[in-house]
């Protein structure tokens, strides 16, 4: 872009061309300075592309050795050198729908509280404290989750539910499982809170996008909040509620520590949610520093890969449907 | 009165609606208040003037957390100083520069793409090309990796502060005979300022948590190490070593780890709004 074509207006339909600077000096920082935000920019873009790219050179071993059988076998033996990446994929994607279906109605309930039933006074600081909730890091709910939700978890729920199964029913497969709380479903109920603020956050900045007038007219009409809230609120929002659901998920696909701490780190397919399981992301974090062996590493890195398509696709369609009016 | 004439069940489905949004922000807030009493319950009694001082122990023996904390405040602050630099410029470039083309919608949107990708595939993309080329774990590698990280959030909040700045700003800059960089740089930034550093802060708060991009990156080092061409010790990495031991006193240390990062990321957090509150004020 030459100087000359520098447009001052930003983000609106006016286009003021700004006039060619006064020396030459200015004229050549000018040049100089947009060509050191555009290689930023630039730098951006190949750091996403060198993602892929490295990640496809260093799992080609693994998906040269084992092909398509690496998406189909759930055997992951390190010193039989197979490895299998079903396991992992179901434990994540199961992990992180549990999550999403315990998070979304609670991410829903909140930013409706806030938008609409909130006491303004308590807006501020509610709004904050889910925010905080939202900023502790992930460490910390791994080590809450295994040394403080767990223990509390197996003691009250899982124990009682697996002494009040029948023997042989589908309950009891169901809630099989060594109950010391580590496993898929404490996993899941951790990944929701840890999603939850982020989901109400956008639906919040979503709810609050709705004409006034739109939903007065509907109160106008006799409405109950909830038929507010059900038939004009939330249709309103719609495509973007479905992006902010997106993003949760994505959160949730990539969610490493806590996960790590509390899935019980076991490999193969799950076999109840009282189970415990692994995640692409819990097995790269324990297993990837200690790797025996170049297909091992390889592997991982495959892994690796397959969680960056996974969730690249989630993102960038949550992106789409949010669109830009949000920020999230 | 409007309340008769609606319908018995429709005045109770709303009413059990409102009970529901209630009970799920208390049922928020109370996960928030047990995640922080647990931390203060279990952190408070091992915080000492050891853990400032000494570095992290052998099991059984006296120590602290004092090379962890230093590993983890130098690779914070390089990767700061990075991103800030990256992140701004090119949070300029879409805000001034990239406007609606076609390019800039590309990488604003390729970077809200990066702003939640999973970190722990940056810490593999990382280790491929800086840790098994240069055959080491290093400081260097983990801050290159906390960059990676920190870089969309600034962009991001960047490009939404400047484009908020009145288009009458520029026009008057540029009307009294100010290049465009010196417009940027002494006006429109000048008027920024508050909101970028509130970018700046988040992005700070976001790194200083992360555990998973360090683990292969930075790895860890059980004793004092100032050099970055090494592997650093840095607190996520010990927390999640020491969490996971079967060693009380490991553990003890860990909790007090989990909670000096969690009070630190929270003032940090909290700073950061009340800076974005009073500029909204003004």
């Amino acid at each position: 872009m030459r100087t000359e074509d520098y447009a001052l207006s930003v983000g609106t339909s006016r286009t003021i061309e700004a006039g060619p600077a006064r020396t030459a000096r200015g004229a050549a920082l000018d040049r100089l300075f947009e060509a050191l935000c555009f290689s930023a920019a630039t730098l951006l873009l190949t750091a996403l592309a060198g993602i892929i790219v490295a990640l496809a050179i260093g799992g080609w071993p693994a998906f040269a050795k084992f092909g398509f059988h690496f998406f189909t076998t759930a055997t992951w033996d390190p010193v039989a050198e197979v490895y299998g990446a079903l396991g992992a994929i179901t434990g994540t994607l199961a992990t992180s729908a549990l999550a999403l279906v315990f998070a979304l109605p609670l991410a829903l309930g909140v930013s409706i509280f806030l938008v609409e039933l909130c006491p303004t006074v308590l807006r501020r600081p509610i709004g904050t404290a889910v925010e905080l909730l939202a900023g502790i890091p992930s460490i910390v709910y791994g080590m809450w989750g295994l040394f403080v939700f767990a223990p509390w978890f197996a003691l009250h729920i899982q124990m009682p539910l697996m002494m009040a199964a029948p023997v042989g029913s589908i309950w009891e497969k169901l809630v099989a499982g060594v109950p010391n709380g580590a496993n898929i479903l404490t996993a899941s109920i951790i990944l929701a809170i840890m999603i939850l603020p982020f989901m109400a956050a956008t639906l919040r900045e979503l709810m609050l996008t709705v004409p006034a007038q739109v939903r007065e007219s509907a109160y106008g009409l006799g409405s109950t909040t909830f038929e507010v809230i059900r038939k004009v609120s939330l249709p309103y929002v719609r495509t973007g509620a479905i992006g902010a659901v997106m993003l949760g998920l994505g959160r949730a696909l990539g969610e490493t520590m806590a996960v790590t701490f509390i899935i019980g780190n076991a490999h193969g397919l799950p076999t109840s949610i009282f189970a415990s399981g692994a995640t692409i992301a819990s097995t790269i974090a324990n297993e990837f520093a200690e790797a025996t062996g170049e297909m091992h590493t390889a592997s991982l890195i495959a892994l690796g890969l397959v969680l960056f398509v996974i969730t690249f696709v989630v993102l960038a369609l949550a992106r789409l449907l949010i669109g830009r009016q949000v920020q999230a | 009165m409007i309340s008769s004439s609606r319908s018995l069940t429709r005045n109770l489905g709303n009413g059990v609606f409102l009970v529901f949004c209630w009970a799920a922000t208390a049922l928020a807030l109370i996960a928030l208040a047990a995640i922080l009493w647990s931390l203060l319950k279990q952190g408070i009694g091992g915080l000492d003037l050891n853990v400032f001082t000494k570095s992290t122990p052998a099991p059984g023996s006296e120590g602290g957390l004092l090379n962890a904390i230093l590993g983890s405040v130098m690779m914070c602050a390089l990767a700061m100083l990075v991103a800030v630099i990256v992140g701004v410029l090119a949070g300029t470039w879409l805000s001034e520069y990239a406007k609606e083309s076609r390019y800039g919608s590309l990488v604003r949107f390729l970077n809200d793409v990066l702003l939640s990708a999973p970190s722990i595939l940056v810490g593999l993309f990382v280790y491929e090309i800086l840790v098994a080329p240069l055959k080491g774990f290093s400081g260097y590698a983990g801050a290159v990796a906390l960059a990676l990280l920190a870089v969309p959030v600034i962009t991001r909040t960047t490009e939404d502060v400047l484009r908020l700045q009145p288009v009458a700003l520029r026009e008057a800059s540029v009307a009294l005979g100010a290049p465009v960089w010196r417009t940027i740089l002494a006006v429109i930034w000048k008027a920024a300022q508050s909101g970028m550093l509130t970018g700046a802060l988040l992005a700070f708060a976001r790194i200083s948590g992360e555990t998973a991009p360090l683990l292969f990156t930075a790895l860890n080092n059980q004793f004092l190490n100032l050099d970055m061409r090494h592997p650093m010790a840095n607190l996520p990495v010990v927390i999640f070593q020491f969490a996971l031991s079967a060693y009380d006193d490991w553990r003890r240390l860990a909790w007090t780890g989990a909670m000096l990062i969690a009070v630190s990321v929270l003032a940090v957090t909290i700073i950061a709004r009340l800076l974005t509150r009073e500029q909204r004020r003004s």
